[in-house]
């Protein structure tokens, strides 16, 4: 037991260079790859495998688009609770904590909670209509956060009592590491599909800025790089990241065009109780319909137009680029600087080339959450569902007097005519 | 220096003795005394261990003197009141961070968790002041603007102090500083967010914010008693000084206690109106119709105790009813508060989260027990007291597009009509 707390004292007090690397990951590549590049060098060989893996991710990701919003949010699941598993083995390893009691099914069971919550607040506004069929869903959605606060509340119970005198500080850092991570990977999964539910374009558009933001610097930074951009990341450098900026840019605007013309990624999903599956099928919004502006007179010069037709989406696309090209490699460096302090390569080694899922997804955190925002405040109000549930279990003078309220204010703007039956 | 701290360390043993640390055997951290002067020659008679038991029961009168104080001043001393208490609170956590990694020098660090408190509080109190003071961010009209894209300012502020902490990682420093960004996260999540659901209760009656507390302080204060006179058995290695008798002994006075000081309470308006802010005098108002909960109704007796108690009916208030749960849940898991602090407290071997209060610590040692409490008034009065407030719907309502808004208005209408709330025909 001495050993232990030593361990834990050497393991904070000393500077970082002291501490031994947490042994390398395995090599996961498959055969058949090892095979086909066995006549290459090294140097090659990992730039095809790196190559091969990207474009079977990208054409992944179409696959799951093409099959609709339903496998996308268990995708955007899956992808959750590895970089859950990911970033608390990491935890494990570093700190030896694999024999503490409890703790692994504390974990998982306090991933699953702040799920459980989260689903219920967002998942739930969507299916009103197939939860109003039936009872025991009712019930649920009714005490939603005081079953949710319960079961949380047993897990946090369950800790306390799993104490156990010589592991204290060990265990209270495995809790607070569970802590951070589900407030970083658990909340920004949730956030994602709800930019989902508003639209798939608002969940493509921001994605795709930042894996072409990713694969531009690299590219740009391959050929032009020469000064280096930050001390944590050495392979970084300014002409990537300006060169990734511009192109992102570009991108997201040639990108949003085409998307904005189908109704398919631009209504907000909508769940229909009848044939109990997603539709999306809508009127477009004015963001989706083309509107002629007049280009800046700087701009007239070069381009040779006057005016030139856009959706208003693209306007929005430049500051979801800019977004992506400027603070999402931040996330990265986040990544990055974690992953020094900790003295590991890759999160994990689950992707050949790539390493682990939190490597390929450090940098879109900043951007979903950064979405979500964006979303609620420029572009549309609170959801209009959740506000028709919560004005639906209002005491009965409170809906009277809400409806009071509402008509007048309806009847002032002109919205609804002044009826004498009301 | 470093090696002086680990000495201190390893002195300390990891015994389960409290007890001895108490009654001024040595302790790990040596705590300056900061008993007052006054204190000290009035006691100085008296043996170590009365004049500590003094002490203590002193500053509890003195603390309790001036909760009572406050709540005499009304609710906008008790907002500030409620802010200082969080500030110290994460102050004190984060000092014990860098004790513990003895990061005082790391670049910008001191900043960096300042800074973060600054964002979550400005973005916890812009929620909590377009909600309840909404009139009044209308009338104005740079606050209007911070309200309306108040998320999003928030969102860039905190975006911009991670930017910060990013670019400040020092080679040699990795771990250390993400450590400290971890530990200020936890804390922050832990201390700002109960400070805001206080306040949240507190808006909804001041009777939702003194009933729990009172309650996690009698709880701890009866726990005590029962447990000096009659404590016996163990309760849990984590904190030696609890016993099962002061456990259930502390149960029992709790809920007591919490039914009559609901009944005592309930008959004033201005601990169970909801607090408002008035336009026009520009102050706190807690004036209103009180709602059924604080009516007085007839309640029969099951038979069982009739016969005990001889009385066929009782007349209460219906909050009294909630306040069983209150104090159930203060007395009951509550404690558990308690016992993450003290394990807390061995995991990195520190006696006391400060010296704030002498003969008790810092705050956070007086309001461990509180933080589970403030949550689960919250989520109870949300979940069985009143639902979404009219007003917040009606100003969501207000920012959304006109068909959406004739969509709801119309299914609103369907559902008063299928009701029979409204007559189809009525002119409302």
């Amino acid at each position: 037991e001495v050993d232990l707390e030593e361990r834990l004292r050497e393991l904070d007090l000393r500077s970082d260079s002291d501490i031994p690397d947490v042994p390398p990951p395995t090599d996961s590549t498959p055969e058949i790859l090892k095979k086909a590049l066995s006549g290459l060098s090294a140097r090659w060989k990992n730039w095809w495998i790196r190559g091969i893996l990207t474009l079977a991710m990208i054409s992944g990701f179409f696959l799951i688009i093409y099959l609709g919003s339903f496998m996308l949010m268990l995708l955007v699941l899956s992808i959750q609770v590895k970089c859950y598993h990911e970033i608390i083995t990491i935890g494990y390893r570093v700190y030896h904590s694999y024999d503490l009691p409890w703790f692994r099914s504390l974990s998982w069971y306090f991933l699953l909670c702040v799920n459980y919550f989260f689903y219920g607040e967002t998942v739930a506004d969507y299916f009103a209509t197939f939860v109003q069929r039936r009872e025991q869903l009712q019930f649920l959605i009714r005490y939603h956060r005081f079953i949710s606060f319960a079961l949380y509340l047993t897990g946090f119970c369950m800790f306390v009592l799993s104490l156990v005198k010589k592991h204290y500080r060990l265990q209270f850092y495995m809790f607070a590491w569970t802590h951070v991570t589900l407030l970083i990977t658990v909340t920004q999964s949730h956030l994602v599909i709800q930019n989902l539910f508003e639209g798939m374009i608002w969940f493509l558009v921001p994605i795709s800025s930042v894996i072409c933001n990713d694969i531009t610097a690299y590219i740009f930074g391959f050929f032009f790089g020469r000064t280096p951009l930050i001390k944590l990341s050495p392979k970084k450098t300014w002409e990537g990241f300006i060169g990734g900026f511009f192109s992102t840019v570009v991108f997201g605007f040639i990108f949003s065009y085409f998307l904005a013309q189908h109704q398919y990624f631009v209504c907000p999903v909508e769940y229909n109780s009848e044939t109990n599956r997603f539709v999306t099928e809508c009127e477009p919004s004015e963001l989706f319909q083309m509107k002629k502006y007049s280009v800046p007179p700087l701009l007239q010069a070069v381009l040779g137009w006057e005016t030139v037709n856009m959706y208003p989406f693209q306007m929005h696309s430049f500051a979801l680029s800019t977004f992506a090209s400027l603070i999402g490699p931040f996330g990265g460096f986040f990544a990055s600087g974690f992953k020094r302090a900790f003295k590991i390569k890759d999160f994990a080694d689950t992707i050949p080339g790539h390493g682990g899922i939190m490597d390929r997804f450090d940098c879109q955190y900043l951007m979903a959450t950064f979405v979500h925002v964006y979303i609620t405040s420029f572009i549309r109000g609170p959801n209009p569902s959740k506000l028709l549930k919560q004005l639906l279990i209002l005491q009965p003078e409170q809906q009277l007097s809400v409806y009071k309220t509402l008509k007048s204010h309806l009847v002032e703007k002109g919205i609804l005519q002044p009826s004498l039956r009301g | 220096q470093e090696s002086e701290s680990e000495n201190r360390l390893d002195g300390e043993t990891a015994s389960d003795s409290e007890g001895r640390s108490d009654f001024g055997g040595s302790s790990a951290v040596p705590t300056s005394d900061d008993t007052p002067e006054v204190l000290n020659r009035a006691l100085s008679n008296l043996s170590s261990r009365w004049k500590n038991w003094w002490v203590r029961g002193i500053l509890t009168l003195a603390m309790i003197t001036f909760f009572f104080i406050i709540i005499y001043l009304g609710p906008m001393v008790l907002m500030t009141i409620v802010m200082c208490v969080q500030i110290k609170c994460f102050h004190e956590i984060i000092t014990i961070g860098y004790n513990v990694y003895h990061s005082y020098d790391l670049p910008w660090f001191r900043t960096l968790s300042w800074y973060f408190l600054l964002c979550v509080n400005y973005f916890f109190y812009g929620e909590t002041v377009t909600d309840y003071f909404f009139t009044l961010v209308q009338r104005e009209e740079p606050l209007r603007i911070l309200s309306k894209y108040h998320r999003f300012i928030s969102f860039t502020l905190y975006l911009t102090g991670f930017c910060m902490f990013v670019l400040s990682l020092v080679k040699k420093h990795y771990r250390l500083q993400f450590y400290m960004f971890g530990w200020t996260h936890v804390t922050l999540l832990i201390v700002v967010t109960q400070s805001h659901l206080i306040i949240h209760n507190l808006f909804e009656g001041m009777i939702w914010f003194i009933v729990p507390i009172s309650c996690v302080i009698c709880n701890d204060i009866m726990a005590y008693m029962f447990g000096f006179f009659f404590g016996r058995t163990p309760l849990i290695k984590l904190s030696p000084k609890k016993t099962w008798e002061g456990f259930i002994g502390g149960f029992f006075s709790t809920v007591l206690f919490g039914w009559l000081l609901s009944y005592v309470m309930s008959g004033y308006r201005c601990f169970t109106c909801p607090v408002e802010f008035n336009n026009d005098t520009n102050s706190f108002t807690v004036d209103c119709e009180p709602s059924e909960l604080f009516q007085l109704q007839e309640y029969n007796i099951p038979l069982v105790l009739q016969s005990v108690v001889g009385w066929k009916t009782v007349r209460m208030y219906p909050f009294q009813i909630h306040s069983i749960a209150l104090s159930t849940f203060a007395s009951l898991i509550g404690p558990f508060g308690g016992f993450f602090a003290s394990g807390f407290k061995r995991a990195f071997k520190i006696k006391d989260f400060a010296n704030t209060i002498p003969g008790h610590g810092g705050i956070m040692d007086r309001f461990d027990c509180q933080y589970l409490m403030a949550t689960f008034v919250n989520v109870y009065i949300a979940s069985f007291i009143r639902g979404p407030n009219p007003s917040k719907l009606i100003q969501q309502f207000l920012t959304l597009r006109p068909d959406q808004q004739l969509h709801i208005f119309n299914t609103l209408k369907a559902h008063l009509v299928d009701r029979g709330i409204l007559g189809s025909l009525e002119d409302a």
